[in-house]
């Protein structure tokens, strides 16, 4: 059985439904992400996990023990908020040792603990500042600290970094992780940037409209996207329009040029139009092992972002981006400039709508 | 989390009761000047007696002098001080907070004793100088209230900004104020227009110890001398400070929510 | 902005005339707040001869006037204490007690028009409810066989005077109240609940201590409030009740036959207890207000 199980769970307000019967198990000390747009029923989820929200129906389990109907007191899980919601008539010490002195730990131990918390996130001597003293980061550290120190079943991190600066957020990210690491703590994460959810997590759940659209590694959600919401929200995509040359060889056609498709599923008509996808990264200009198709396209546009380049490439009557690293040795090309471009047939994806 | 509700409830209808309880007991009891049936007969009485058109037009009359240099005082001061002076605004504070602390009983006794008929500003000399006397002190009794929902306007809108806007345009300083700001605030200046009028019209102390024919010491006259037309008089004036409330709260509707910075 | 302008000082045109649009609030604040107050408690310390003298403060002292500001102050101090005390209930009640919302723009509404609903007319009103022939104390009477005024009660009493207070007390405390209880974020609660604490303890450790401050601001407004309010007691008893504002009222009317340096001395004492209150409170929330801005 797994340690966070999720079954069923529905969350209906009178005729809108935001959670629709959601299910999914996790282990012990790994890392979740739930992944989506504003409104898809993560934050709702996670609500529920921490009690704040009765689920319709369905029920959570924790380590064997169903807490559906438990109060969020008796929970015994951590959460930060994406606010910090640190007391603010409580010092730093106080605030950490909240969830202890509830508890009914002595004095001497909380102290013990909060001066252990300092230390583990990298604030030590910070206990008698107050939270209006101190930086976003450095609140949203403390309310870490104050989740963890009572030592909870579970971590539930509700945005915790979507109100903070991009480079803070970065390196707290990396923090979080490293905690979350340290003490094999299972954490489920809430956020809707896919970057973010990408990086740290050990298995994403990617939602849409309170349904789950896929489950797996960050990796398996990036390479592999089993509907075009996934890869359409986790990364960027480019289409292409062909027709089906040949369904038994799995070839199609693309501007009168054949290329071979494993992916493409069986039982499709020849001559019958069809959308490809692919990732930026997948197609390079000129030669690259591996690579079994070439095309010559036109540069209609180039952006600079620093260590990569992206170019728009009219292939045909499709038009593509790409992305290339940066050569300090050549200069990228220029608009008008005709290029070829390679990929291969394998790395195409067949989406669902 | 249902106990939590309960409470309210319990709460809720406890207070209701206390509140509303001394309202009907005041009507009903307003209703019994005919001693066999209800009547409105001292609503009628109420309304027929000269001294209670007379004083309630007086007490309007200084009431709308008070709102109108309550205006004068504070929009200017408040805008400058916004502008350009913002190291005077804990000086506006405190001295906005003072009519809260000092009891209108003093300031009206201190009137008297420095701007009485020998001295250099003989405002008690005449009665046209105590009816002016008498706007002031209004216009001091509701001064924390008037500056506080002009402060309150004048945030909403971002002062600098507009004013920079008119400047740019061409617009001295008297048409800035006149035709930007008071516009843009006019429904925070009416608000505390309209809770100086509820706190004026029915006014005892000040009033009474100037000596001047207003609304309120002539309701303290009546409570001592009637037995029915004092409940009617209550009702009355509680419907005219619903009135006067009510009103706010409609213009609230009306007022700016956008709002640059919230400084 | 492109360019600063060089630090120099501002035209002189602009200066003054920044300095005419603050002229008229500040000549007001002194013609009307500050000199005469000051003039007044001045008063306090010159005798009949016009000389320096304690003579006044110590006229204070004798059984009469010492009672009255003893019941003044236990008036203001109860009407007070329970008026922000009901009216802080009445106000979680309304906000955080998911009543129904229209119940709390009606609460608040209510409020504004209670809370200026002082002075003669309130008196009038409880004169027809708890007065000897008021409506409650003839129900009660006749339908509970329960004489109010037979067994101790009076509206003219402390009892009496501080339930009528209460009813523009407790309205003023849930107005001022309501912004601040706003200002607890759900978030603190839900923060506290996970980390394992009650409802009651979320109260206990954080959601009071963070009104507290609020709570004692309008606390020492209330009693302010209470102290120098004498039309409701006026319109409820004439000038028998021995408070200080009636007092005071009493004094004034008949200055010319009395001691001017008497009234003065009364005014004097009536600042110095309403400044107490509020000294009290900004001790106090000097020292819970470490953790604000």
């Amino acid at each position: 059985m797994a340690f966070l199980d999720v079954s069923k769970l529905t969350k209906s307000y009178g005729s809108n439904t935001v959670v629709k019967g959601v299910s999914f198990g996790f282990d012990k000390g790994e890392f979740i992400s739930l992944l989506g747009p504003s409104g898809c029923g993560k934050t709702t989820i996670l609500r529920m996990i921490a009690g704040f929200e009765t689920p319709s129906s369905g029920t959570v389990m924790v380590d064997g023990q169903d807490i559906t109907s438990l109060k969020p007191n008796q929970r015994q899980l951590g959460m930060v908020f994406q606010a910090y919601a640190l007391f603010p008539n409580l010092n730093v010490g106080d605030n950490i040792g909240f969830g202890l002195k509830i508890a009914g730990v002595p004095a001497e131990e909380r102290r013990a603990r909060v001066v252990d918390m300092l230390k583990l996130i990298g604030l030590p001597g910070f206990e008698t500042r107050y939270p209006y003293e101190m930086s976003g980061g450095q609140q949203q550290r403390v309310a870490l600290a104050r989740a963890i120190a009572p030592r909870p079943r579970m971590l539930l991190l509700d945005e915790p970094l979507s109100a903070l600066d991009a480079k803070i957020r970065v390196s707290l990210r990396e923090e979080i992780r490293a905690i979350q690491r340290e003490l094999g703590i299972t954490t489920v994460f809430v956020t809707h940037d896919q970057e973010e959810a990408l990086s740290i997590s050990d298995r994403i759940v990617v939602m849409n409209a309170g349904n789950i659209e896929q489950l797996g590694a960050p990796h398996d959600i990036y390479n592999t996207p089993k509907t075009r919401f996934v890869a359409t929200f986790v990364g960027q995509l480019n289409n292409l329009d062909v027709t089906v040359a040949d369904p038994v060889a799995r070839t199609v056609s693309l501007d009168g040029q054949i290329i071979t498709v494993p992916n493409l599923p069986a039982g499709i008509s020849a001559n019958a139009a069809m959308v490809l996808t692919v990732r930026p990264e997948v197609l390079s200009v000129g030669q690259r092992p591996g690579n079994d198709v070439t095309l010559n396209g036109t540069v209609e546009d180039v952006t600079f972002l620093g260590s990569v380049i992206r170019i728009r490439v009219k292939l045909g009557h499709n038009v593509v981006s790409l992305d290339t690293f940066n050569d300090q040795r050549a200069a990228p090309p220029q608009r008008g400039e005709v290029i070829t471009v390679t990929l291969a047939g394998k790395d195409l994806l067949v989406l669902a709508n | 989390m249902k106990q939590n509700r309960f409470w309210a409830w319990v709460v809720f209808l406890a207070g209701a009761a206390y509140f509303v309880v001394p309202l009907a007991a005041t009507f009903e009891f307003s209703l019994r000047m005919r001693r066999d049936y209800y009547s409105f007969d001292s609503y009628a009485s109420v309304f027929s007696d000269p001294a209670f058109q007379a004083t309630f037009s007086y007490s309007v009359v200084i009431g709308l002098f008070a709102i109108v240099m309550g205006i004068v005082v504070v929009v200017p001061a408040v805008y400058f001080v916004r502008l350009r002076m913002p190291w005077l605004r804990p000086f506006m504070e405190f001295v906005t907070l003072l009519p809260l602390i000092i009891p209108a009983i003093i300031l009206v006794y201190g009137y008297i004793r420095l701007y009485n008929s020998s001295s250099i500003i003989p405002f008690t000399g005449s009665a046209l100088g105590t009816d002016i006397l008498l706007v002031f002190a209004y216009v001091t009794l509701a001064l924390p209230y008037t500056y506080r929902a002009v402060d309150t306007g004048m945030r909403t809108i971002d002062v600098q900004t507009l004013t920079e806007a008119a400047q740019i345009a061409g617009a001295n300083t008297v048409q800035i104020i006149t035709s930007i700001i008071l516009p843009n605030i006019l429904v925070a200046v009416l608000s505390g227009a309209f809770l100086t009028f509820a706190i004026v019209i029915g006014e005892f102390t000040i009033a009474s110890l100037l000596n001047r024919p207003a609304f309120g010491p002539y309701l303290q006259n009546i409570g001592a001398n009637r037995a029915y037309e004092p409940a009617a008089l209550a009702i009355i004036s509680f419907i005219i400070t619903w009135g006067a409330m009510g009103m706010i709260n409609v213009l609230g509707r009306f007022a700016p929510r956008t709002s640059a910075r919230t400084d | 902005m492109m360019i600063q302008a060089p630090a120099s000082p501002a035209p002189p045109r602009r200066l003054s005339f920044e300095w005419l649009g603050v002229a008229p609030f500040i000549i007001f604040a002194l013609m009307f707040l500050a000199f005469p107050t000051l003039y007044l408690l001045a008063g306090a310390f010159i005798g009949r001869d016009g000389q320096f003298t304690f003579d006044n403060i110590a006229a204070l002292f004798t059984d009469q006037i010492i009672a009255a500001y003893w019941i003044s102050i236990r008036i203001s101090g109860a009407s007070a204490i329970l008026g922000a005390a009901i009216g802080l209930a009445m106000a979680l009640a309304i906000i955080r007690g998911r009543l129904p919302a229209p119940l709390r723009a009606a609460v608040m509404t209510f409020s504004g028009v209670a809370s200026n609903f002082a002075g003669v007319p309130l008196a009038f009103a409880f004169i027809a409810t708890l007065g000897r022939l008021g409506l409650v104390t003839i129900i009660l009477k006749t339908v509970f066989g329960l004489d109010i005024y037979r067994s101790g009660f009076n509206l003219l009493s402390f009892w009496g005077l501080t339930l009528t207070y209460l009813y523009f007390q407790i309205p003023l405390m849930v107005l001022i109240i309501a912004p601040a209880i706003d200002g607890l974020k759900k978030e603190w609660s839900e923060a506290a609940q996970i980390l394992g604490a009650t409802p009651w303890q979320f109260w206990r450790y954080i959601g009071l201590p963070i009104l507290w401050p609020s709570v004692l601001g309008t606390l020492s407004l209330l009693f302010a409030n209470a102290f120098g309010a004498i039309a409701t007691a006026y319109g409820l008893t004439g000038s028998s009740l021995n408070i200080v504002p009636i007092l005071l009222y009493a004094q004034i009317r008949g200055d010319a036959l009395q001691n001017p340096g008497l009234g003065a001395a009364l005014a004097l004492g009536m600042v110095l207890i309403t400044a107490c209150a509020n000294i009290i409170y900004l001790v106090i929330s000097a020292r819970s207000e470490r953790w604000m801005k």
